[in-house]
C-alpha cells in the first residue's frame, strides 16, 4: 500500500472502482460543499475535488477536501500546475496530507483563457509529468525536488487524468505510458462518449500491458440536455461526443432528455466495464451530484465494497 | 535586440556527433551586433569545431555561411539547393533561426549553437542588460522612463519592496533595484506624486501568458 486510501484498497482488492466528482462553490459557503457530499455519501470509494476547474475561481481544493473529510467521505486532491510553482504545489501537497488527504490527481490545468479571468498570468513552472514525478519522488524517496530530505513524506496514492479522444490519436498511449513511467498509480480518463474509439485506445494500452502498472478509471458525464451534448461536441477542445448521442437525447424530447442522457451514461458504464484493462470508473456528474446515485446504483454498482 | 550566448562547445559537439557534413550558419541581425552570431563568429566557432574534428581524427566537413536574416522566410530560401547536403545544420541565430529552417527543410537536423537569453542592450562593450520583457503593453513612460516589468525581479508595479536596500535588488547585490532608480528618477523630475498612483492589476492576455503571439497586419499583408 502506498497511501492506504479507501480508493487504493478497493482498486487493490481486486473490485470495480467507483469515483465522483465536487466542484467547489464560488464563494466560501462550506454547507453548499456539505450538501454536495452528501449526494454522494456511500456510492462512491473517493471524490475528485476539483481544483478552479475551467479557470474558475472557487474555494481552494485543499479547503474542500478537508470538508468533506469532516463528512466522512474520502476525497482525492485535484492539482493544477496553472496557479502555483513547486514551491507551493510540494508545500500544498504536505498541507494536505497533514490534513488527511490521500489521494492526489495532478493536472496541468486548463489555461486560464477559459476563465473568468483571462487578463491572469499563468505559472505552469511543472507540467503534469513532472508534477507526478516531484510527488512521487516526495514519497517514495522522502525527498525534495532540490534533493533535501523530507521530515515527514506524503503518503499518497498518485493519479493522473488522460485523454484518449485528444490528438493526435496515435501518440496518446504514449502520453500515458509517460504518465505511468513518471509516477501515476491510477488514471481517470476524459469523459468517453465514443465507446468504439475507447475501445480501440484500450485495446494498445493493454497491448503496451499499462494496464498491469496502473489502474484505468474510464470517465463518464452524463449529458443533461440536448444543448449540453451539443456545446461539448462543437466547443469543448478533444471532447469526441457521436452524433448518435445528439440525436438519442433530441429524440427523447425535451421533457425526458435528462433521463435518456442518464441511460446513456448507465449504458457506458456497463459497456466500458466489459473492456479488457478497465479497472473502474470516474462519475462526473458535474453539478448534478444530486443524481450520481441513480447513475451508480443503476449500473449495478450500489453497494460500495467495504475494504479493511 | 535580442541578446545570447554562445553554447560550450562540448555540447555543440555532442549534437553533431556521427554527422559528417556540418553547416554553421549565422544571422546579421542581433546576433551579430552582440557579437554571439555573425560572420566573425559563424568563423570562430567552425574552425573550433574543425579543431575538435582533427584532435578526434574525422575528417572536418565544416562549412560556414551568414544569411541575412534567419527571421525572414526570403532568406531562409537561399539555402533550398544545399541545405539538404548537410548532416548538421548549426545555427548560431536566436531560436527563431533553427526553428525557420526546421520548418522550411524538414528532412535536415538543425541544431541551436546559441543560447538566447533576453531582449536587451548593450551597456557598454561586451555588456549588455535585459530591458524589455515583451508584456504587450507598454507603461515606461510612467515609471521615468524604467521598466519595472522587465527589471524588477518581481515585475512589481507598486514598489519598491521590503528587500530593496541601497539600491539593489534582495537576489543579488550585481542587481540594482529598479524601482530605487524610479523613484530618483521621478523625484528628480518633480514627478514622485505620480508614484502615489495604486496600480492596479495588469493585464496579461498580451504578454506570453495569453498564448503564443501571431500579429497580423492588414495594411502589409500581401
Amino acid at each position: 500500500m502506498k497511501a492506504g486510501s479507501n480508493l487504493e484498497k478497493v482498486l487493490t482488492a481486486g473490485h470495480f472502482a467507483v469515483t465522483g466528482e465536487l466542484g467547489p462553490p464560488r464563494g466560501n459557503n462550506a454547507e453548499e460543499v456539505r450538501k454536495k457530499a452528501e449526494h454522494l455519501k456511500g456510492i462512491v470509494d473517493s471524490v475528485n475535488i476539483t481544483d478552479n476547474q475551467t479557470a474558475v475561481v472557487r474555494m481552494s481544493s485543499v479547503a474542500a477536501c478537508k470538508l468533506l473529510l469532516e463528512e466522512g467521505l474520502e476525497p482525492n486532491l485535484q492539482m493544477v500546475c496553472r496557479d502555483r510553482n513547486r514551491i507551493a504545489l510540494m508545500s500544498d501537497l504536505l498541507g494536505a496530507t497533514a490534513l488527511g488527504i490521500k489521494n492526489v490527481l495532478c493536472l496541468s490545468g486548463d489555461h486560464q483563457r477559459f476563465g473568468d479571468h483571462p487578463e491572469g498570468k499563468n505559472v505552469f513552472d511543472l507540467d503534469s509529468m513532472q508534477l507526478l514525478a516531484t510527488f512521487k519522488k516526495m514519497r517514495d524517496e522522502k525527498k525534495f525536488l532540490n534533493d533535501k530530505e523530507l521530515d515527514g513524506a506524503p503518503e499518497i496514492f498518485i493519479g493522473a487524468a488522460a485523454n484518449p479522444f485528444a490528438d493526435p490519436f496515435s501518440f496518446r498511449v504514449t502520453r500515458l505510458a509517460k504518465k505511468i513511467a513518471a509516477g501515476a498509480d491510477f488514471i481517470q480518463t476524459q469523459c468517453i462518449y465514443n465507446i468504439p474509439k475507447f475501445r480501440e485506445y484500450m485495446k494498445q494500452v493493454v497491448d503496451r500491458g499499462l494496464h498491469e502498472k496502473c489502474y484505468i478509471l474510464a470517465g463518464v458525464t452524463p449529458m443533461k440536455s440536448v444543448g449540453m451534448a451539443k456545446y461539448m461536441a462543437k466547443f469543448v477542445p478533444g471532447m469526441d461526443v457521436p452524433e448518435e448521442i445528439v440525436k438519442r437525447l433530441a429524440a427523447a424530447g425535451k421533457k425526458n432528455a435528462a433521463q435518456e442522457g442518464i441511460k446513456i451514461c448507465i449504458e457506458t458504464i456497463q459497456q466500458v466495464r466489459e473492456i479488457e484493462g478497465v479497472a473502474g470508473v470516474h462519475v462526473m456528474a458535474i453539478e448534478w451530484e444530486h443524481r450520481a446515485r441513480e447513475i451508480i446504483e443503476g449500473a449495478g454498482l450500489l453497494p460500495r465494497p467495504v475494504v479493511d | 535586440m535580442i541578446i545570447g550566448d554562445s553554447k560550450p562547445l562540448e555540447e555543440i559537439l555532442e549534437m553533431i556527433e556521427g554527422r559528417d557534413k556540418v553547416l554553421v550558419l549565422g544571422c546579421r541581425g542581433c546576433v551579430t551586433v552582440c557579437n554571439v552570431g555573425g560572420e566573425k563568429e559563424v568563423g570562430i566557432l567552425a574552425t573550433a569545431l574543425r579543431i575538435a574534428r582533427k584532435k578526434a581524427g574525422q575528417e572536418p566537413h565544416i562549412d560556414e555561411a551568414t544569411l541575412e536574416r534567419q527571421c525572414d522566410p526570403e532568406y531562409i530560401e537561399e539555402l533550398a539547393d544545399t541545405a539538404e547536403n548537410y548532416d548538421a545544420i548549426v545555427s548560431i541565430a536566436c531560436g527563431v533561426g533553427p526553428q525557420f529552417l526546421s520548418e522550411r527543410y524538414p528532412t535536415v537536423r538543425v541544431f541551436p549553437g546559441i543560447n538566447t537569453t533576453f531582449i536587451g542592450g548593450a551597456l557598454e562593450h561586451g555588456v549588455w542588460a535585459e530591458r524589455c520583457q515583451s508584456c504587450g503593453n507598454c507603461i515606461v513612460h510612467h515609471f521615468g522612463g524604467l521598466c519595472p516589468i522587465a527589471r524588477c525581479s518581481k515585475s512589481l508595479m507598486n514598489g519598491p519592496c521590503g528587500g530593496s536596500a541601497a539600491g539593489k535588488c534582495e537576489i543579488s547585490p550585481e542587481v540594482d533595484c529598479v524601482w530605487h532608480l524610479i523613484v530618483e528618477k521621478m523625484e528628480r523630475m518633480g514627478r514622485l506624486e505620480e508614484l502615489e498612483r495604486v496600480w492596479p492589476v495588469k493585464n496579461w492576455l498580451t504578454s506570453r501568458d495569453g498564448g503564443p503571439r501571431t500579429r497580423i497586419r492588414e495594411d502589409l499583408k500581401q
